[in-house]
């Protein structure tokens, strides 16, 4: 942002005073990652900076923590990764089949009660995690689903679809409802009009709602911990007892993989996010 | 002309006015049925849970199922001096069918929150009735009133007096660090047991000025990101994404590194003279800790309302002002800053909901000054098993939280939630 030459002193230093502002911002939002990385590859056991590594030298440098997350002797990282990947897939297809179908609803003109369904369908995005992990977990011992895939699945449902239904009830707000009527005129049933016509249309939106739902599930910690037992561990769940416990630096190993996972994620959802908006003919 | 008054009619002779709202009838049950599979399944398996735990943290019907001859005689007992006979006659029977069930250990726990020194004399009483030593021929009062001095004192009968009704709002009374005295009355505990109380307003103060922080950080590069062009905007937007789509807990570990004793930010501090080597700031394990870390986490919430409400200010209206004579700040002041201003709701209202019943940061950098209400109910649900102490707790959490949910909703509305 270049100031033109006419500015006074006193604004140009006080551009400069806010952009100096900014930048300390998104160093500070930025930074804290990239502590993680250098120490990941520490050749030590302590979560400190050692002289060799300020020094940049080779030695102070190993793979040894990623060797441990992958070969350790009773390493949990395996079968917590494997359990985070099954439950949050599943959380995934369940929240977007669901929060698919209901924004569709909210969508439709028709909707009675919109506005109080609305907030009923979003409030476990609001509702302190603690709480939904209590009410949760109340209903599943009582089902006997307490310490079960399946509970913890459909607990991330819950905590999943209101991210799908706000993703997609946006994308669906700039849809042209007359391409479904032409369908319909063209003799075409409603679940064909669906999958040939809408479908395409708010994909992007259902996809990036489904990556909001996946991330909410794998990065879920409060109520799993409500939920999990020994065999439902998953990685928060390991990570939340490492950091309690013993900070080794195998979860920077793992933090580190969590980061790059992020960052595709990030990936696909600005790209995404572009091609609804192009789809939609948003131009900014 | 008798044919405009005439109805229009279908082609199957409906008249048409019948015919659309049949119509409208069948779109709406449509509609609705679309809606209808997510919203019993969170009726189900969230909303009804919600309120079970309401009932969890009013139930007090264990005790009235323990008791229930007791209770009965106690109705007619003006509660004023010791009961009469009859109420001890059905104490002692009501005692002698939990002594066969083995239950009398949890009626004495029972009654000793309500009152203490109950365990002891239940214990005592136990023994007599366990070796019999009860005539039930005779007055069974006099026997009861020689077992321990306080089975003579009335306000042990009192106490027990209380516990008739089935429900009870003492779980809500602890949380706010009151009780239910001798007499009935709602007293507040003693000045230096008010643990409740200190939570509380710790976890409002820390959530105020996390949001105040978040604020004041966030409008700045917000700004920054709506004015600049896009190709350096979009860039400097991973900044802000990036750590949104990062799992909580890498962001958390990625601070108590930075924030431990011999971590980056004391040596920065070091080396930049402020402290000395051997008098390093501690700044994990307290509020510190929980302020930095929360302020970071929780700061892409409040920049992407504003960048979204920024992004459609257009910038002639900021050349406008001061064309029109106004200095760049009071352009900003009276032009651009009010426009804002449903983007600092929408920012403040969504960090302060999320800020207010955070759990995982503060327990893990928080230590013991650190922690807020929500570290309290997890206690209470994995450590000292009172689920309907948490339960209370959490609700009177969720009423706060809903009602900012609700000026939200009125302000902002759900469904103008931006994401990313």
């Amino acid at each position: 942002m270049a100031l033109p030459s006419y500015t006074e002193t006193r604004y140009r230093i006080w551009h400069y005073i806010y952009i100096a502002i900014c930048t300390f911002v998104f160093f500070f939002l930025i930074a804290p990652l990239f502590v993680i990385f250098p120490l990941s590859f520490n050749a030590e056991e302590f979560l400190v900076f050692s002289e060799g590594m300020k020094n940049l030298d080779p030695d102070a440098f190993s793979l040894r923590w990623y060797k441990d997350m992958i070969y350790g002797t009773k390493n949990p990282w395996g079968l917590a990764a494997k359990n985070s990947f099954i439950i949050a897939i599943f959380a995934t297809i369940g929240s977007i089949i669901l929060g698919t179908l209901a924004a569709l609803g909210l969508s439709s003109r028709h909707m009675p009660y919109k506005g109080i369904i609305m907030a009923t369908l979003i409030s476990p995005m609001i509702v302190p995690l603690i709480i939904s992990g209590v009410a949760i977990f109340f209903f599943m011992a009582k089902v006997g689903l307490a310490a079960t895939h399946t509970g913890i699945v459909l607990a991330h449902i819950i905590l999943g679809t209101p991210f799908v239904v706000i993703t997609v009830t946006a994308t669906l707000s700039g849809f042209d409802h007359s391409v479904t009527r032409a369908a319909a005129s063209l003799g075409s049933n409603p679940v064909n009009t669906f999958m040939k016509i809408t479908l395409p249309l708010i994909l992007p939106g259902v996809i990036s709602g489904g990556l909001f739902a996946f991330v909410t599930s794998f990065d879920e910690v409060v109520v799993v911990l409500f939920l999990a037992g020994l065999e439902n561990t998953t990685i928060p769940i390991q990570m939340w007892t490492g950091l309690r416990e013993q900070l080794s630096p195998t979860i920077l190993a793992v933090a580190t993989c969590l980061i790059i996972l992020s960052t595709l994620i990030l990936i696909s959802a600005e790209l995404l996010r572009r091609r609804s908006e192009r789809l939609r003919g948003i131009n900014r | 002309m008798s044919s405009e008054t005439k109805k229009i009619l279908t082609t199957d002779g409906i008249p048409l006015e019948v015919s659309l709202k049949k119509a409208e009838k069948k779109n709406k049950i449509k509609a609705f049925l679309l809606v209808a599979p997510l919203l019993l399944f969170l009726i189900i398996t969230y909303v009804f849970p919600i309120g079970e735990m309401f009932s969890r943290s009013i139930d007090d019907k264990m005790i009235t199922n323990m008791l229930p001859k007791t209770f009965k005689e106690m109705e007619k007992w003006d509660g004023k001096e010791l009961p009469p006979e009859e109420v001890f006659t059905a104490f002692y029977y009501d005692f002698k069918v939990l002594v066969e069930k083995q239950e009398h250990g949890k009626l004495g726990q029972r009654l000793n929150k309500e009152k203490n020194g109950f365990n002891s004399i239940t214990k005592k009483l136990f023994r007599q009735v366990k070796r019999k030593k009860i005539d039930e021929s005779v007055s069974i009062k006099e026997q009861i009133m020689k077992v321990h001095k306080r089975w003579r004192t009335v306000e042990y009968w009192q106490a027990i007096k209380r516990t008739a009704p089935p429900y009870t709002m003492a779980k809500y009374l602890k949380g706010m660090d009151m009780y239910y005295a001798a007499d009935g009355s709602i007293t507040q505990v003693e000045e230096d047991r008010r643990i409740h109380r200190i939570l509380w307003l710790r976890t409002l103060e820390i959530a105020f000025f996390v949001t105040l922080f978040c604020f004041l950080m966030g409008y700045p590069i917000a700004h920054l990101l709506a004015t600049l062009p896009m190709k350096y905007s979009n860039l400097l937007m991973i900044c802000v994404l990036l750590p949104f789509w990062t799992s909580l807990l890498v962001r958390t570990a990625s601070w108590m590194i930075l924030l431990q004793q011999q971590g980056v930010v004391n040596d920065f501090f070091v080396m930049i003279g402020l402290v000395a080597d051997d008098n390093r700031p501690e700044m994990m394990y307290n509020k510190v800790g929980t302020y930095v870390a929360m302020t970071q986490i929780l700061l892409p919430f409040m920049v992407l309302p504003l960048y979204s409400v920024m992004k459609t200010i257009s910038p002639s209206l900021m050349r406008a002002g001061k064309s029109l004579g106004g200095t760049p700040f009071v352009a900003f002041w009276k032009v651009y800053f009010p426009l804002t201003i449903p983007g600092i709701g929408a920012g403040c209202l969504l960090v302060f909901i999320l800020a207010i019943g955070y759990y995982i940061t503060p327990a893990l950098v928080g230590g013991a000054s650190g922690t807020l209400i929500s570290n309290q109910i997890a206690f209470h649900m994995k450590q000292t098993l009172d689920w309907s102490f948490a339960s209370a707790m959490g609700l009177m959490l969720l009423s706060g939280v809903l009602v900012i949910y609700w000026i939200y909703n009125k302000l902002v509305g759900v469904d103008n939630i931006k994401l990313g």
